[in-house]
Formats: C-alpha cells, sequence, structure tokens
C-alpha cells in the first residue's frame, strides 16, 4: 500500500517538474516603483499571472488597497500633500503592513514571488524594502515605469483611475482634475532610481511604455523571465480569437486524441468560422494552428495564410491515445482514478500532463503577448491552458474549464483584465467535456468512474 | 496585405472558400493542402524568423570590447534554433586586402590611405551581406566590425533601407581594465595581426590601436538615435539599454544577449548508464540501468569528485536511466522533462532489425534526412532543438554544470557548442560511458573526452550508403551496431 501510494504521488507529482527550474531558494520581492497612472498596477496584475501560469506561486500585495481599508472614504487629493504628516504616518503603516503580510505570505504560504505594488518613489522608502528584504533574505528586483506622454497618462486614468473607489462619487471632470493634483504631490519627492547611486540595485526601467529599457544587474533565472517577458508585453488595443478544431470523425465516437480529419459538422463549422472571421473585418489578423489535421482543416477554410506551431498539439495521452473512456475505465482503471485525483499533475503513461502542456505553451503565450489581432486554432485541453494564461484560471479549475466545439471565444484586453465573449456558430456538434466525477478512489465502481462521461456514437 | 486567401471561387457572389486537400508529407509528418495531388507553397511552419525582411545586426564598440566574441556566439545560437545566419568580420576584409599587418599607424585617423582601405573593406563585406541576405537564402547577417563613428553606421542604414533590411545594433561598452586585458590576452595574442611578435610588444600596439579609435568614437545616443534599435551591452552585461525592439527575433536576440556571460566554467555532458534496453539493441523506452551502467554511474561519482568543480549542478531527464545515474553521484540534481530522450513514436522500444520489417519505408525516409525526419507520432532531431532552447538558455546563464542525457539529446547539445550543423548533428558521435567536458575558450569551446573505463555497447549506427526506399533490407541494416 505504502509502495504503491509512493507511485502515486511519483507519477502524480515530480518536485521539479515545474516550468521554472527550481534555482531560486530565497523569494523574491519585485518592487514597482513610479509616479500614478504609470502602469504599475497594470504592470503587477499581469506579471504575477504569468508568473502563477508558469507554476512561480506570486501574489500582488497593492499599498493603495491597504490604504482604502485603513482611511475608509477618500475625500481629495489633499491626503497625499507631502506636508500632510497625517496621512504620511498612516501611509507608511500601510506600508509596513503590506511588507508584514508578504513575509507572512513567504514564511508561511510558501509564495515566491511578491509584487509590491506601490509608488514607492523615494529612496527613503526603497531603503526601508530593502532593509527589509535584507534582514528576511529575500532578493529585490525594482521595476520603475516611467511615462511623460500626457496621451498615455490620460488614456490611463481613463481606463483605471475615474472607476476606483476613491472616485466613486465624482464626476468625471472633477475625478481627473482631482487625480492630476495627485500626481503633481508625488512628483515633488520622486526620486526615479539612479544610474550611478543605485548601480548596486537589481532593476528595470521601463520607458514609455516599453519603447526603451534599463536593465541593471539580473541576479537570476527568475529575474531574467520576467525581463524577457515586461520586454513582450504591449498595451496596444488587439484581440484574440481561441477556438477549437471543428468537430472530428474520432470526437463523434468518443475517443481521445490521435489526429483524424473533421467530421461533416466540424467541416460545416470550419466554413461558419471563416464566414465569421471575415465579418470581423479584423485587420492583419494573424492565424494559428498546430500540427494536427485538424486544425489545419479548420483553418483551411478561413482563406488566410496560417502558421503550424507543434506546441499547439494537443495534450498527448501517450497509451490511452484514440482509445474511450470506457476503455481506459476497461484497461487502465488505475490511472484514470488518479487523473481525476489531480488532474492538472496526472501524466498519462507516456504522455503528458496539463503542467507539462503549460509549460510547452509558454513559447506561445510569450509570442501572444508580442502579436495583436491573432486567431488560435487549436484543442481542447491546449484552449484549456491560454484560457487560463488570459483569465488567470487557477491549476485547480484549468483542467475542468469548458470549452466547447463549434465556439469561438474572443478575448479583448480591458482595465486590468479581458474580457470574454462566447461566440457559438450555431453548428452542432458532440460535448467532449467529462466533468469530475464525485467518486475519485482508485477503488471505486466503473460506473462511478464512467458516470460524467459525456454521451458519444 | 489582404485577408483573402488565394482560394477564393466566387469572387460576386456569397464568400465559399473551398478548403484545399491536405497531405501529410512522408518524411516530417507535416500536413500541407496540395493541389491536384502537389504540395502548395503557403506560410506552414513556425519558424523563428517570422519577418519578411531579412535582419542586419550591426556591432559598435571600440576594439577589445567583445563584438566578435559577441557575434560569433550569437550566430552559432541564431543557426542552431534554425535562423540561417552568418557573420561578416570587417577584420578579416582588411587582413586580406593588407596583407601584412605593421602597426597601429595603420588605424590613426589621420592615416588617409589606411581610411580609403577599410571604408573599401566595409563595403565589400555589405556587398557579400547583399549577397547573403538577399540571394543566400540567409536571414540574419552579422555585421561585426567597430562601427564607432555616426557616419559609418549611416551608411549602413543607408545600404539596409536601400534593400529592405531591418537594423538592429549590438554595442558593446566597458571602460574596466581588468575586463579589456583580459579580452586581449585571450584572443587578441593569437590573432595573424600579431603573429610575428612579443606579448609585450603586442600589447601596447594593440592599446595605441584602441587610443586611434577613441577620439572619434560616437556612442549611440538616447536622443539622437531614439528611433534606432538596439541594445547596449554594459560592463560586460552588469546592464543593458535596450531601444525599440521591432520584432520576434530582436526579442529572442536581446533575451539571449541578456542570459550569456564570460565567466569561465566547464560543463560536463554525458548519457545515462549502459541501459537494458541498450544490450538489446532497443531503442527509446524508460528501462533501467545494467550492472555495465550502474558500474559506469559509480565511476561518473568518483570522476565528479575527483574533478573537485565548485558548485556543480546537476540535471537529469526524467528517465529513470538517468536519473539513476544521477543517484549515484549522491548529489542534489534536477530533473528536466525537456531533457527526455527523442520520442521515436511507433518505434518506440523496437530493435532497428524490427523498424526495417515493420516501417521499411519510415527507415529509408529517416536515413535519407535524419535531422528534419519525425517518427510516426514522434518527434524529429529538428523538434529537439525547439524543445531543448530553454535548456540552452539556462546552460548559458549556469557556470559549472553536469548534463546527464541521452544519445539524441546529447547530440543537440553538442551540436550547439561545437556549431555543428543539422547534417552533421544527427551523426555527433556521443558513445556510452563518455564524459565531454567543454570549457570556453576564447571564441570557441574546447573539448575532452574522458571515456571512463566501463565496457559498453555502442548505440552509433552510421548513414548506410543506400537511403533508397527501394534498397534491400541488408543494406538498411548494414550500420546496425552489434547487440544481442
Amino acid at each position: 500500500m505504502e509502495a504503491r501510494r509512493a507511485q502515486i504521488r511519483k507519477r502524480v507529482r515530480c518536485e521539479s517538474t515545474a516550468s521554472v527550474p527550481q534555482f531560486t531558494n530565497s523569494p523574491t520581492m519585485i518592487v514597482l516603483v513610479g509616479l500614478p497612472a504609470r502602469g504599475k498596477t497594470y504592470i503587477s496584475k499581469k506579471l504575477t499571472r504569468y508568473l502563477n501560469w508558469i507554476g512561480v506561486p506570486t501574489k500582488v500585495f497593492n499599498v493603495g488597497q491597504y490604504r482604502r481599508e485603513a482611511v475608509r472614504s477618500y475625500s481629495n487629493f489633499e491626503f497625499f500633500r507631502p506636508d500632510n504628516e497625517e496621512a504620511m504616518k498612516i501611509r507608511k503603516a500601510c506600508a509596513l503592513s503590506a511588507l508584514k503580510d508578504v513575509s507572512a505570505y513567504f514564511t508561511q504560504d510558501h509564495g515566491q514571488v511578491a509584487v509590491f505594488d506601490a509608488t514607492n518613489t523615494t529612496r527613503e522608502r526603497r531603503e526601508v524594502i530593502l532593509s527589509f528584504a535584507k534582514e528576511y533574505g529575500y532578493k529585490v528586483f525594482f521595476v520603475e515605469s516611467i511615462c511623460d506622454d500626457p496621451e498615455i497618462i490620460a488614456e490611463n486614468i481613463k481606463q483605471v483611475k475615474l472607476s476606483s473607489p476613491d472616485y466613486v462619487n465624482c464626476d468625471k471632470d472633477e475625478a481627473v482634475a482631482d487625480f492630476l493634483k495627485r500626481i503633481e504631490c508625488y512628483k515633488v519627492t520622486y526620486v526615479p532610481l539612479d544610474d550611478d547611486c543605485d548601480r548596486n540595485l537589481s532593476y528595470i526601467k521601463i520607458f514609455n511604455v516599453g519603447s526603451r529599457y534599463l536593465v541593471n544587474r539580473v541576479q537570476d533565472h527568475i529575474q531574467s523571465r520576467i525581463v524577457y517577458y515586461l520586454m513582450n508585453i504591449h498595451v496596444t488595443p488587439r484581440t484574440i480569437y481561441l477556438c477549437r478544431h471543428g468537430e472530428s470523425d474520432l470526437n463523434l465516437l468518443g475517443r481521445i486524441g490521435g489526429d483524424s480529419g473533421l467530421s461533416s459538422r466540424g467541416n460545416k463549422f470550419a466554413a461558419a468560422l471563416g464566414k465569421y472571421i471575415r465579418s470581423q473585418c479584423i485587420p492583419d489578423l494573424k492565424i494559428w494552428t498546430s500540427h494536427m489535421k485538424r486544425t489545419i482543416q479548420t483553418a483551411e477554410a478561413v482563406g488566410v495564410p496560417y502558421e503550424q506551431w507543434k506546441a499547439l498539439n494537443e495534450i498527448d495521452a501517450g497509451v490511452c491515445e484514440e482509445m474511450t473512456y470506457e476503455e481506459i475505465q476497461e484497461h487502465y482503471p488505475e490511472e484514470f482514478a488518479l487523473r481525476d485525483q489531480d488532474k492538472y499533475r496526472y501524466r498519462y503513461p507516456k504522455g503528458e500532463s496539463y503542467e507539462d502542456l503549460v509549460h510547452r505553451l509558454e513559447p506561445v503565450i510569450m509570442e501572444l503577448e508580442r502579436q495583436e489581432n491573432v486567431l488560435v486554432v487549436c484543442h481542447q485541453a491546449v484552449m484549456r491552458c491560454l484560457l487560463a494564461y488570459f483569465l488567470d484560471k487557477s491549476a485547480d479549475e484549468l483542467p475542468y474549464l469548458k470549452c466547447p466545439l463549434h465556439t469561438v471565444l474572443k478575448l479583448t484586453p480591458v482595465a486590468y483584465g479581458c474580457k470574454v465573449e462566447s461566440v457559438f456558430l450555431n453548428v452542432e456538434a458532440v460535448n467532449t467535456h467529462r466533468d469530475r466525477p464525485v467518486n475519485v478512489s482508485v477503488d471505486r465502481d466503473p460506473m462511478d468512474a464512467l458516470l460524467t462521461v459525456p454521451d458519444h456514437s | 496585405r489582404s485577408l483573402i486567401g488565394e482560394n477564393r471561387i466566387n469572387i460576386h457572389g456569397p464568400c465559399t472558400i473551398l478548403p484545399r486537400e491536405l497531405r501529410q508529407n512522408p518524411l516530417r509528418k507535416i500536413w500541407m493542402p496540395c493541389k491536384n495531388g502537389l504540395p502548395e507553397k503557403h506560410i506552414s511552419q513556425r519558424r523563428v524568423c517570422m519577418t519578411n525582411s531579412p535582419t542586419l545586426i550591426v556591432t559598435v564598440g571600440l576594439p577589445a570590447r567583445g563584438k566578435t566574441y559577441i557575434s560569433k556566439k550569437l550566430t552559432r545560437y541564431l543557426n542552431w534554433i534554425g535562423v540561417p545566419t552568418k557573420e561578416f568580420n570587417v577584420g578579416q576584409y582588411r587582413r586580406e586586402c593588407v596583407k601584412i599587418y605593421k602597426s597601429f599607424e595603420f588605424f590613426r585617423p589621420d592615416n588617409e590611405e589606411g581610411l580609403k582601405i577599410r571604408k573599401q573593406c566595409a563595403l565589400a563585406a555589405l556587398n557579400d551581406v547583399r549577397q547573403y541576405l538577399s540571394v543566400g537564402g540567409g536571414q540574419v547577417a552579422v555585421f561585426d566590425a567597430t562601427n564607432t563613428t555616426r557616419e559609418r553606421r549611416s551608411t549602413i542604414l543607408r545600404f539596409a533601407e536601400q534593400n529592405g533590411y531591418k537594423v538592429f545594433f549590438v554595442e558593446s561598452v566597458c571602460e574596466d581594465p581588468d575586463v579589456i586585458a583580459q579580452n586581449i590576452v585571450q584572443v587578441k595574442l593569437g590573432s595573424p595581426d600579431y603573429i610575428d611578435c612579443n606579448t609585450e610588444e603586442a600589447i601596447q600596439d594593440f592599446m595605441k590601436r584602441i587610443k586611434c579609435y577613441e577620439n572619434s568614437y560616437q556612442p549611440l545616443d538616447e536622443v539622437l538615435d531614439k528611433d534606432l534599435s538596439y541594445i547596449k551591452v554594459m560592463d560586460v552585461g552588469q546592464r543593458y539599454l535596450v531601444n525599440l525592439v521591432l520584432d520576434h527575433i530582436q526579442s529572442r536576440i536581446v533575451y539571449y544577449l541578456m542570459n550569456i556571460h564570460i565567466t569561465p566554467r566547464s560543463i560536463y555532458l554525458c548519457r545515462h548508464g549502459e541501459s537494458e534496453l541498450n544490450i538489446r539493441g532497443r531503442i527509446g523506452g524508460d528501462s533501467g540501468l545494467s550492472s555495465g551502467g550502474k558500474e559506469f554511474a559509480l565511476c561518473l561519482g568518483k570522476f565528479i569528485q575527483e574533478q573537485n568543480i565548485k558548485d556543480l549542478k546537476v540535471w537529469t531527464s526524467q528517465m529513470k536511466r538517468t536519473i539513476q545515474t544521477a543517484e549515484a553521484l549522491g548529489m542534489p540534481y534536477e530533473q528536466w522533462k525537456a531533457l527526455n530522450e527523442i520520442d521515436a513514436g511507433v518505434c518506440e522500444e523496437m530493435m532497428y532489425e524490427e523498424i526495417q520489417e515493420h516501417y521499411p519505408l519510415e527507415f529509408a525516409l529517416r536515413d535519407q534526412d535524419k535531422y528534419r525526419y519525425r517518427y510516426p507520432k514522434g518527434e524529429s532531431y529538428e523538434d529537439l532543438v525547439q524543445r531543448l532552447e530553454p535548456v540552452i538558455m539556462e546552460l548559458e546563464r549556469q557556470e559549472n554544470i553536469l548534463v546527464i542525457c541521452h544519445q539524441a539529446v546529447m547530440r543537440c547539445l553538442l551540436a550547439y557548442f561545437l556549431d555543428k550543423s543539422a547534417d552533421e548533428l544527427p551523426y555527433l558521435k556521443c558513445p556510452l560511458h563518455t564524459v565531454l567536458k567543454l570549457t570556453p575558450v576564447a571564441y570557441g569551446c574546447k573539448v575532452e573526452s574522458i571515456y571512463l573505463n566501463v565496457k559498453a555497447v555502442n548505440t552509433h549506427r552510421d548513414k548506410p550508403e543506400n537511403v533508397d526506399i527501394s534498397r534491400l533490407p541488408e543494406e538498411a541494416l548494414l550500420t546496425v551496431p552489434a547487440h544481442h
């Protein structure tokens, strides 16, 4: 029993399978620096989402939130005046409270990266953070955002400040005027990271939303990945379309994996997809498919050049390739149960896990970040992974995200997140979604295992 | 660029696109659209370089700032990931033009004769760049010269614009006298220019040479050059300034340059110890070590100890045989799925004789193009390289490291370090029980091969003479190594 449990553990989780090799023994604090409305929170949230997706436990600590909790109602910019001693005391207390929570996150919650999202515009404040980090043995990496383009700042205020809890009872013009005065309060004491004085610190300075970067003393792998990621993201409005291939012959038979072609309904969907895409009138649309016949056949119907990515291939089900769930239950009942126990980490014998998939898809995500309008025609497990990245879904939720056939998800970045529109193209298809059954025990009844299997021929 | 593909049948009526037939290329197992049974051209495969225009990388910097080191390394990396790249070192052109180098005086800014020759050499090199990029199928050209004046860089920019090339500057700035001295010792003393000089003379002359450039050096400027795409590498990578990265390939180049370092270190590559399947002449699988393999693992442990390596990291794949090998070292190790052996798909755990029997066509196709050939439901060497790229990136970041992997994987890694072509790669000799110690030196890599004196089967199958699909089984099996 012990041996079997050990075997299960080995198959289900292997310590070092994370996308990021476990080189960082010390936790890392990413510290934002910059005037208000420079995109610090945007960067914080996006970076946190990315790091969590690739398997690095990360959390944002937004000091503004702490301030809102301490000072229940925001009156106006005067709170932020540098000569407002009362407020300065409160703001400092909030920062220290946030730092305390950072420490708890690292020690109690096994966090690996904490993103400290605040202006941190004075050398003094940064010193406090550096001493704190030094005391506890945390690495520090600063991310400074510098922008003097008034248009970008105005757009920023419009997108995320007007709807902030601080301005819930203000009209638009009042809010904008107040916020601009708030920025002025910080400008007086703002000391940017300095080439000379701060030459021993590790940091990246981002100028004007990414036209220029200054990178100093990258210490380790995770910092290098963070820099690479930050240098690839942009804020140009665009849309990402995600869908699966049209219904395939194997789909109809309830068989997983394989490399079959489209069924007649699948072909109908492909044609409908073509019509839908053309109706969207998307400028410079890029189309990506996997190397599998069914996604390529689907893309062919759109009539636009497409790129094939092997990395977009469906999850490899190893020995279970082309089986029905009933057959998997019959031939590999233990595997079937293990999968239900931990669908994210479970690896098919001679195949892959969702965790492996995420690792394989990372370059696709990186390139999606660089791109603008893209349609990705892929597969169920792959689409779940990509969707989890865009919608910040946890590893537990990811393998159960609903990605039905013949439905296009239209993702539009907005404010700090992503708007999703689901467009069903009105061509019937089998359901391929199998919910987690109630009984996941290795000695369950076959009927319990097959309870949630969707219908098929 | 139009959204409409080439398959519009009915332009005036309702838009119906007739999807093209798909055929799977038998060698690469890639689905390609075809018309009348013949493959049609279309942008199909995800290539690293998706830019339509070729890219010209231009180095900038005083002598002894590592420009050639960067040029060669970058070229090696880009070629390995599948981007046809070539470097053009203007100093080489100068050496061909002025057969004998006398002294630094050649480089004096008031030496008109010298300036004329140097300009000619630069133009000759640019001409060859044009040949390579526009006619020769090259995707990236690395123009390795000082390019320290704004005037010279303008000439290059004009040339690139005329030819439709994107330009990316890589400037290396360094004022640390120790780094410069080390650079001179490592690569200048051995240069053809100083072949008849003693060390002292050579250093003196070279320092004067650097001086000649210093007065006219105009570094890339934050304001004046704000519309150029470039990376400034400062103090051997302590600091970087990155401006206007335009596309994917430039982003990859920046990432790579930010991960390489020049700290001396050694990389040890070896395969797992001989496995049970190795003895039986079967490929792939996930078997354990044979007794010989176990003996090797112990010897490896001893060898590593004797080498007395500072802070050695050990990496394995996730296959039993590499992990068993690492276990014998008694040191912590890191498992990478990316280091797993090439997936032989339907041929997993077969002997070559069985592959010939069951899949003679596949077997022949593999011999025809071993690099691009993909096993049915498996992988190709080309796929392997893509899979290994993050491993290489992390190897660049690391210092002393031992990688315990597999035959095909080791061939790919070795090809990266030793700059082997896609044709050579699948036939590199990586025998069992032999450790390769790679030490970066000057512009390349020194290799020491250490056989740990534990017998093992040979698993290397040479390319047979007859690769035709109609060949006889005996011809196919001619080069299969002996086994049980």
